[in-house]
């Protein structure tokens, strides 16, 4: 081995503190980034792959009632590679003890011949007899989150008919990854999909001979604006409600959020840390270089060249590179893998398949090698650069000069120890600044990791005190006269009632196209309200529709322009419609009008589609109990319950990633502060032993040491809750939006959970040197010239 | 005698500060011959270690022209005054500069990695009288001590010409003639060049020649009568 390399291992061994801890913030960097991309594309896996094996559909439709003859007519549309027709409806769902009402969804299947499309898969029991009458399979998530057996049995409302269905087996269905009754909320306890025998489903529904879902399966490079165009124009007479392709399709557009968002999380934060670990290796080298000054210069006397000397100091940064790339390679495998079971079992993919791409390992090796060569290179430059005879010479004495405090004439409020901190501030002030952005750094990064607990809680309380202010939602089966609201009123525990109407609709403008509904309010609304995103309400224009700023977005269109409205529902009136405005809501793609105005539109009379009801805690039982007997009263939903759920799901995730961010944070601060105090210690042993010699204490010299790291910490925990501000800004920009755009909320516990975990990570740092500082060897320290 | 090893002329280096301006050497001439032993003397700020350090190859003159046997060293760039350092020159400095992370053996190694045809590391720890030395880091040495494994470094690729910069300022008399000894003795049975500054005119017998610097300028040149040993000398 070259003698040089044997001193490289040498000053790798003597600094190995300072190695692991550089080595350890590279080792987050890349641990997030190849973690979250590697989570990423094995969701994208999985995903792509399960929905190969299981034939998931393209386009999805349904309609009221359409002739099973229709069929030959949806296989002939152009790029249609295969249609597959069936009866779907949703029902009321009771399970023993359960007071607030459950959905089920029943869709009924030919347990004979199993679909072409959508295929199940069954996870335990067996699937329904052909036939049967009473059997059903129902979707897994609904089993777990219920903590169902098979064998058991429920009662579910079928077109008036209480009937009693036994579960036989446990499913997993592509069109159900995510499960809900609408919105973009997880709705696992509330909403069941059961498969049924389709000929005793049709029966309940006289659908025999009929059909309301249709499913496309495409040729192989078709997009899927054609088929939606053809398959609506083929539905419209029985009424369909428009047809989606499979990205407006609810559980995989919330599904294509959850996974987008890895790929923010991981570019956004590595990218952070990888800054941080740059500079430090910056500064760390820079104190390196300089301290072996000498060195360099006898090893230029003896013809070393420039070029070996700067690739010395370059191998020294790659160690520690090379260090926290391996490290970083395990944590990302391991965090990925972590985070793709998460997902797996959040989803209920079928298969757990985790794969960590190379090209993700060359990435972040590659970006670490380069971000800390750039900052090694900065350090080597100027030293290795000087004439041999110049770096012979011990460099200049440091020169200091009076405060800016005391050039203001008030340094004699300062003792002599704080002076000297002072001045050492500001003799290097960009090492100060240096430390302080990095320290800045971990707490933002903190910040903008936690901050979404916030965010959520803030989305739920705006979201269900002030937008949907309803207790309870009842929707019902057909629109029925305004008259209904008294009925209403007249129920148990009920204390306000507002109706409303909601249509479902295709808004076009020009090419673009989306569907939703339109939803109508009362003038005087109180429990449904428009709100932005500031919490302002927005007021609805007589003879317009308001959109959501996403919806606007989305069709291209402002205030003032004309959209086309197809409603998919009675008449199936086509008419322009005004845009009387945009409002910045947080979630949902809405379109409002005055509930006249709509009926209007669909040239009906005063009709309501639904009710919010605010209900009195005790009377609540016995009006869900009542509702459940009200056939007209299609869809109940207990609010409460829907944020429990909720707050359950997200909670778990929360606290997963905080655990991981306080960890990482943690490493960035003791990485900056630990090496600065190192540093600091190791040019200023010699200043401070002369000063225990003088007499000082041990805890004297550590206070003028420790003293300028605790100015440093404390400038950097505020300039840390602005940065995080800025980085949760930044982070929430990146973040798709297209179900919920959350808000950048974050409350004081959160800065106060992020200063505290730095500020400890600090001081526990800071102590580490004290100890080396206690045991000074002062003998040792003034024998050497440094 | 044969060709001169160094041949300088009007060698002149200024160092400018600002506006001020420091003139370190204003026209030195001077030829040094093989196998000479020469003593550098003169007050401090004179010019002897710039003086030392141009014909090292580890500065550039001003102006003025240098030549060492074949090779012009005014002009050269970085590159060719490294390999002309690198194959030539042996450097010993007061403060021994050696590498605290690697042992007596591996610093000379330091050399012998390089150079063209070195002698092994631990013949050159014997010529110092060192052999027994190898593993020692710097640290767990005298001063003199290591001043002598900063000479083994040296002589290790057999340079032609051993320039020492006060070798002995750091140490105290008794170390001090034990560094001489060792640099007399390479001269004399390995035949290098050797050039040596002090401000301890008694090293003065030692050597061949001696030349005096003045203010930047050759201001005397003696030859003893006699040479004399190291042992020979006090001061
Ligand atoms: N890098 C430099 N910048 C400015 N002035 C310099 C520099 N190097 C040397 N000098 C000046 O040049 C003059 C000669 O310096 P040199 O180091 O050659 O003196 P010296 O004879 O070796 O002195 P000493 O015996 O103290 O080592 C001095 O006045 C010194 O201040
Ligand atoms: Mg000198």
């Amino acid at each position: 081995m070259k003698s040089l390399d044997r001193k490289l291992l040498r000053d790798v061994w003597l600094l190995k503190t300072q190695v692991v801890s550089i080595a350890l913030v590279i080792a987050c960097g890349i641990g997030g980034f190849i973690g979250s991309l590697s989570t990423h594309s094995s969701l994208l896996w999985s995903r792509q792959h399960y929905y190969d094996t299981a034939r998931f559909a393209h386009v999805f439709a349904t309609a009221k009632r359409a002739p099973a003859s229709l069929a030959t007519k949806l296989r002939g549309i152009p790029g249609v590679a295969e249609a597959e027709t069936r009866v779907v409806r949703d029902a009321q769902l009771s399970l023993p003890g359960v007071v607030p009402p459950m959905i089920a969804r029943l869709i009924g299947l030919d347990f004979a011949h199993p679909p072409g499309m959508n295929r199940l898969t069954l996870k335990g029991g067996r699937w329904p007899a052909p036939g049967a009458k009473g059997e059903v399979a129902v979707n897994q998530r609904f089993l777990v989150a219920r903590g169902l057996k098979l064998g058991q049995t429920m009662t579910v409302l079928l077109n008036g008919k209480l009937e009693r269905l036994t579960l036989v087996g446990t499913a997993l269905s592509p069109e159900y990854i995510y499960a809900t009754r609408g919105g973009g909320m997880p709705d696992d306890e509330w909403f069941a999909v059961l498969w049924i025998d389709e000929r005793s489903l049709a029966a309940a529904f006289n659908m025999e001979g009929a059909f309301n879902s249709v499913l496309l399966r495409l040729q192989h490079g078709t997009s899927s604006g054609v088929a939606v165009e053809a398959l609506d124009h083929l539905l419209e007479p029985y009424g369909g409600f428009g047809a989606v392709g499979r990205e407006d399709q609810v559980s995989d557009k919330i599904l294509t959020q959850e996974i987008n968002e890895q790929k923010i999380f991981g570019t956004v934060l590595p990218a952070v840390f990888l800054l941080v670990a740059a500079f430090i290796l910056n500064v760390v080298l820079h104190r390196q270089v300089n301290a072996q000054r000498g060195e360099i210069a006898a090893l230029k006397a003896l013809g070393y060249p420039d070029r070996d000397i700067a690739v010395h100091y370059l191998k020294f940064a790659s160690v520690i590179v090379l260090l926290g790339v391996a490290l970083g390679v395990w944590l990302g495998h391991w965090l990925g893998s972590a985070m793709t079971g998460l997902y797996t079992d959040f989803f209920h993919f079928p298969e757990f398949h985790y794969r960590m791409e190379p090209w993700l390992v060359l990435a972040g090796a590659g970006a670490t090698l380069a971000a800390a060569f750039g900052g090694a290179l900065a350090a080597i430059h100027g030293v290795v650069r000087l004439r041999a005879a110049e770096a012979l010479r011990p460099p200049a004495p440091a020169e200091f000069r009076p405060l800016l405090v005391e050039r203001l004439g008030y340094g004699q409020l300062l003792t002599p120890s704080q002076r000297m901190i002072m001045r050492n501030l500001e003799r290097k002030p960009l090492r100060a600044l240096i430390t302080v952005a990095g320290i800045a750094a971990s707490v933002a990064i903190l910040i903008s990791g936690i901050f979404w607990g916030d965010a959520i809680e803030w989305f739920m309380d705006v979201q269900f005190n002030r937008v949907q202010r309803a207790q309870v939602s009842v929707g019902f089966a057909e629109a029925v006269p305004r008259a209904a609201r008294w009925e209403l009123e007249r129920l148990p525990g009920v204390k306000q009632v507002e109706v409303q109407r909601a249509i479902p609709v295709r808004l076009r403008a020009g090419h673009r196209s989306y569907r939703t509904a339109i939803t109508g309010l009362a003038d005087d609304a109180q429990l449904q309200r428009i709100l932005d995103a500031d919490l302002h309400a927005a007021k609805l224009v007589p003879g317009a529709v308001l959109l959501t700023t996403r919806l606007a977005e989305r069709l291209a269109v402002r205030p003032g322009d004309t959209i086309q409205a197809e409603l998919l529902e009675g008449e199936r009136i086509k008419a322009g419609l005004r845009v009387g405005g945009s409002v910045d809501e947080m979630a949902g793609m809405n379109a409002w009008m005055r509930l006249e105005d709509l009926n209007h539109l669909a040239r009906e009379a005063d009709l309501v589609s639904g009710a919010g009801l605010l209900v009195d805690r005790d009377g609540e039982r016995a009006l869900l109990e009542r509702l459940k007997q009200i056939p007209a009263a299609a869809v109940v939903i207990v609010t409460r319950t829907l944020v429990d759920t909720f707050r359950e799901t997200s909670a778990k995730n929360v606290l997963f990633f905080t655990t991981i961010l306080t960890v990482f944070a943690a490493t960035i601060a003791v990485g900056v502060v630990y090496n600065n105090a190192r540093i600091q210690l190791a040019e200023r042993a010699w200043e401070l032993a002369s000063l225990r010699v003088l007499g000082f204490t041990r805890g004297e010299v550590s206070v003028l040491l420790l003293g300028e790291l605790g100015l440093e910490i404390a400038a950097a925990i505020p300039l840390g809750f602005v940065a995080g501000f800025w980085l949760a800004a930044l982070l929430l920009w990146f973040m798709p939006h297209d179900v919920i755009s959350f808000p950048l909320v974050i409350y004081p516990g959160t800065y106060l959970f992020a200063g505290a975990v730095v500020a400890a990570a600090g001081v526990a740092s800071a102590l580490i040197v004290r100890n080396r500082i206690d045991n000074l060897d002062l003998v040792g320290v003034l024998k050497t010239r440094e | 005698m044969s060709a001169p090893v160094f041949q300088a002329r009007g060698l002149t280096k200024v160092y400018r500060m600002g506006e001020a301006e420091v003139h370190a050497l204003r026209g030195v001439d001077l030829e040094i011959f093989a196998g000479e032993f020469i003593v550098l003397l003169g007050p401090s700020g004179s010019g002897k270690s710039t003086l030392l350090n141009i014909l090292g190859g580890l500065d550039t003159p001003t102006a003025g022209d240098v030549r060492f046997l074949e090779h012009q060293l005014t002009g050269a760039d970085e590159a060719e005054l490294t390999r002309y350092r690198r194959e030539h020159v042996g450097f010993v400095f007061q403060f021994y500069n050696l590498i605290p992370s690697l042992t007596a053996q591996e610093n000379v190694a330091l050399v012998t990695d390089i150079a063209v045809a070195p002698m092994p590391a631990h013949e050159a720890l014997d010529w110092v009288g060192l052999g027994e030395r190898l593993d020692h880091f710097p640290s767990q040495l005298s001063g003199g001590e290591q001043q002598r494994v900063a000479i083994a470094r040296a002589i290790a690729k057999r340079p032609q010409v051993l320039l020492c910069d006060e070798p002995t300022g750091a140490l105290d008399y008794e170390t001090g003639k034990l560094v001489l000894e060792v640099i007399a003795k390479i001269n004399a049975e390995l035949g290098t060049t050797a050039m040596v500054i002090t401000h301890n005119a008694a090293i003065s017998g030692m050597a061949d020649r001696v030349l005096r610097l003045g203010n930047g300028r050759i201001v005397g040149e003696e030859k003893p009568a006699r040479k004399l040993t190291p042992a020979e000398i006090s001061w």
